[in-house]
């Protein structure tokens, strides 16, 4: 099968990286060949598969050798759980430098170096939580990854994440292939969350691919650096993300996603009780103020 | 052709308006005008210091430009750093001319490129150590300079790297005056915020460096020459006739400028500024806070320089006054003789000019003292004070031209037929295809100084050269020339 490239956004905390790890770990259970591609300085998106903290990465390696052409694709390489292969872009501490171009240049290292020519059937990109400019959406834009899926749970800012998010991929989706491929709802356990992401998805064109539960267990495997795959492999957390992981093998639903408008945000948020309606009459009030009227 | 009328000029403007998108033209419309001296405000008649259209040919520099290239670099015992990707600093290097004298590597560094030459990896991770490191590695390497200027390419802004931090530590380590300057290129419309970034980090970094300390000894003569690049030598043309009418020159800059005497400057009792644009905001600074008055100055031509010594004089007693009717007086001879050589050879000859922040106008003098004519004059980065200064200056009726493109200064051209065309090198050869004789008015085209007494004798004997020389009359291929050029030709036909 062809290679298919898949980015994972969604709001800082989310849960992007543990997700993205524990599916990716049952894509290889189901014999898939599997690269993460962590696009994050803090460089934590492979560690549940590697059982190590923070590996070597392709811009710090870069820049100890004192260019990244100095590197070889070998050098930045790891093979983790189940021959999952991992490499982390890394970059700066904050407060210095660009993480932006830190991404651009370790995906274009990967790009010559040949690192998707081989026989890989998934590559995923975990991505910074905040795409704060260009160099975090490079994993979007033309030629490299074509399916997006946003990881979001029923709260108002993980929604406003997801639809900004997909007003980025409209704009790349015109000049390129990428498209939105679902919805990935990560259960905070708030009321009918199950159904507010689903009319989400709906407003936004799309699906929610798959509903995963709330389990401890996920944060037991992470204490131990490991996804609850290998951990546990009988959990029922466990068949919850093979199920993800053969949704996705399976997914043919990719679209140009509808962004929704503020207010349509809004109105969503107010039909299922996690907003209440505005009253205008209190904007800019201080307390003395109220007070006295 | 006859001088063109005030209906004619601005059918021109229209005409060559007229090929333009309506947005554009709208926009190029406030460009250019038709010089009317009646006017006070040029604000009235032309718009300056706007964004460049895309798609044109602008010949405009960046703000990196006009702090390293112009206010900065000059100032020849200090090493002034390019911050950044190699090319912004060794694509710009030694281009500008500015003579000076020390002995470069060992005490002045004019003509040096200093660069941190950024890669990949001091994008990602912020260049800060790289810098820390290279400054270094210059106290070690040149002992002898007497200060460091870090000049910010683009990445720096773009990445946020904290060189203010890194240069007031490394300040105090190295004990001597390290200037971080904000130039990056991106910022502002023209090189013009360069200068304005790089006044305001000598206002910060040194002006005040000497506040308090009185053991530099003044006299009431004490002058600065302020915004004099010494292009080919201009500053020295210009320094010997304030010396010799007795004032006392305690700071020249940039042009052969030192990091003392820039710090000196404060003492002075009044400020001398020959290129207004680059270095007012200075001259204001440095009259509010030190009360120093500061006069502009044209030491072009014999009649603008008697004009500039009378006025200059006039600040002072009359001694000073004196003195300078003495130097007009001594120089009499020698400038009409020039003029008496050259002014039948170029009598009644127009020219268009199109330069930087000040030659537009300044020049204007020169030329008009050799019989000759400015029909069109226009700045590439001018804010309209400098156009206040040139409505008076130039003719009824010329033309006036803003940020030309470089279609609109061909038409032109084209319509106007200038015996002469004064302007970049960027334009030189186009027009010099175009068969019109060309002079740089940036370079001085490796000539020079144009400035004072003595730069008047090479100004002339150059646009003599270049006007009058023969190769104008050979523009036509033999293959193309009909009998009749022939017979008007008839050394060639010999030849």
């Amino acid at each position: 099968m062809a290679l298919r490239q898949c980015a994972i956004y969604g709001k800082g905390g989310i849960g992007k990286s543990t997700t993205t790890q524990n599916l990716v770990a049952g894509l290889a259970e189901l014999g898939k060949k599997v690269m993460i591609v962590g696009c994050d300085p803090k460089a934590d998106s492979t560690r549940l598969i590697l059982h190590a903290k923070a590996q070597e990465t392709i811009m710090h390696l870069a820049a100890d050798a004192g260019s990244v052409e100095d590197l070889e694709l070998e050098d930045v390489l790891r093979a983790g759980y189940a021959g999952i292969k991992c490499v982390e872009s890394g970059g700066p501490e904050p407060g210095v430098g660009c993480a932006g171009r830190g991404v651009i240049t370790a995906i274009n290292f990967l790009e010559e170096e040949g690192a998707y020519e081989d026989d890989l059937d998934f590559v995923f990109y975990d991505v910074l939580g905040d795409v704060v400019c260009g160099g975090f959406a490079m994993p979007i834009r033309e030629n490299k990854a074509q399916e997006i899926y946003i990881v979001c749970s029923g709260e108002m800012m993980a929604m406003y994440a997801a639809n900004n998010i997909a007003k980025g991929i409209v704009k790349y989706a015109s000049s390129g292939g990428v498209r939105l491929a679902g919805l990935i709802c990560n259960s905070r356990n708030t009321a009918r969350e199950d159904e507010l992401i689903m009319e989400l998805a709906r407003q936004l064109g799309t699906h929610m691919i798959h509903f995963v539960p709330r389990d401890n267990v996920v944060q037991r495997a992470e204490i131990r650096r490991m996804t609850v795959i290998e951990y546990d492999p009988k959990a029922k957390q466990a068949d919850e993300y093979r199920t993800l992981a053969q949704k996705i093998i399976d997914n043919k639903n990719f679209v140009i996603p509808t962004p929704i408008t503020m207010d349509a945000l809004e109105d969503l948020l107010m039909d299922f009780g996690l907003m209440d309606e505005e009253d205008e009459s209190i904007v800019g009030k201080t307390a003395d103020e109220e007070a006295v009227a | 052709m006859a001088a063109m009328t005030r209906e004619e000029t601005q059918a021109l403007i229209q005409e060559v308006l007229e090929v333009y998108p309506d947005k554009a033209k709208k926009d190029r419309a406030k460009h250019l005008a038709v010089n009317d001296q009646t006017i006070e405000q040029s604000k009235k008649c032309i718009t300056s210091n706007r964004k460049s259209q895309p798609g044109v040919m602008t010949i405009r520099g960046c703000a990196y430009a006009g702090s390293r290239g112009v206010v900065w670099g000059p100032i020849k015992d200090m090493i002034h750093i390019s911050h950044g990707p190699v090319g912004c600093g060794q694509y710009s290097r030694a281009g500008r001319r500015n003579y000076y004298v020390g002995m470069t590597g060992v005490n002045t560094f004019g003509t040096m490129n200093f660069t941190s030459d950024f890669q990949e990896k001091d994008i990602v991770f912020g260049g800060d150590k790289k810098l820390d490191k290279i400054l270094s590695e210059i106290e070690q390497l040149f002992p002898l300079a007497k200060g460091i200027s870090v000049q910010s390419e683009c990445p720096i802004g773009l990445i946020g790297d904290d060189i203010e931090s890194v240069a007031k530590k490394k300040s105090k380590e190295l004990d001597k005056p390290v200037v971080p300057v904000r130039c990056e290129g991106f910022r502002g419309v023209s090189q013009s915020l360069g200068h304005h970034i790089a006044n305001d980090a000598i206002r910060d970094w040194v002006i005040g460096n000497r506040d308090g300390d009185n053991s530099f000894e003044t006299t009431p003569y004490d002058v600065a020459v302020i915004g004099d690049y010494n292009i080919g030598g201009d500053a020295w043309a210009s320094r010997i006739l304030l010396e010799e009418m007795g004032l006392r020159v305690v700071a020249q800059w940039a042009g052969d400028g030192t990091l003392s005497e820039m710090e000196l400057t404060p003492k002075v009792k009044l400020n001398l500024i020959h290129c207004y644009r680059s270095v007012n905001y200075i001259s204001r600074h440095m009259e509010e806070k030190y009360g120093i008055p500061w006069m502009e100055y044209n030491f072009f031509g014999p009649t603008k320089i008697a004009e500039s010594l009378r006025a200059i004089a006039e600040r002072f007693d009359e001694t000073i006054q004196a003195n300078a009717e003495k130097v007009i007086a001594k120089y009499q001879a020698e400038y009409e003789a020039v003029v008496a050589k050259y002014r039948p050879r170029l009598e009644g000859k127009r020219v268009m000019l199109y330069v930087g922040g000040l030659r537009p106008r300044h020049i204007i003098g020169a030329y008009e003292d050799l019989g000759m004519e400015v029909v069109g004059t226009g700045y590439e980065f001018a804010h309209n004070d400098d156009y206040d200064r040139t409505i008076k200056e130039m003719g009824d009726s010329t033309l006036l031209y803003d940020d030309v493109t470089g279609y609109e200064f061909e038409e032109f051209v084209k319509r106007i037929k200038p015996d002469l065309i004064g302007s970049g090198i960027k334009e030189k050869y186009i027009f010099q295809k175009m068969g019109i004789p060309f002079r740089q008015m940036h370079s001085w085209d490796y000539s020079g100084p144009y400035h004072g007494y003595d730069g008047f004798a090479i100004f002339a004997r150059d646009m003599d050269m270049t006007i009058n020389n023969p190769c104008w009359k050979s523009m036509q291929a033999p293959w193309l020339k009909s009998d009749a050029d022939d017979a008007a030709a008839p050394m060639a036909a010999s030849a």
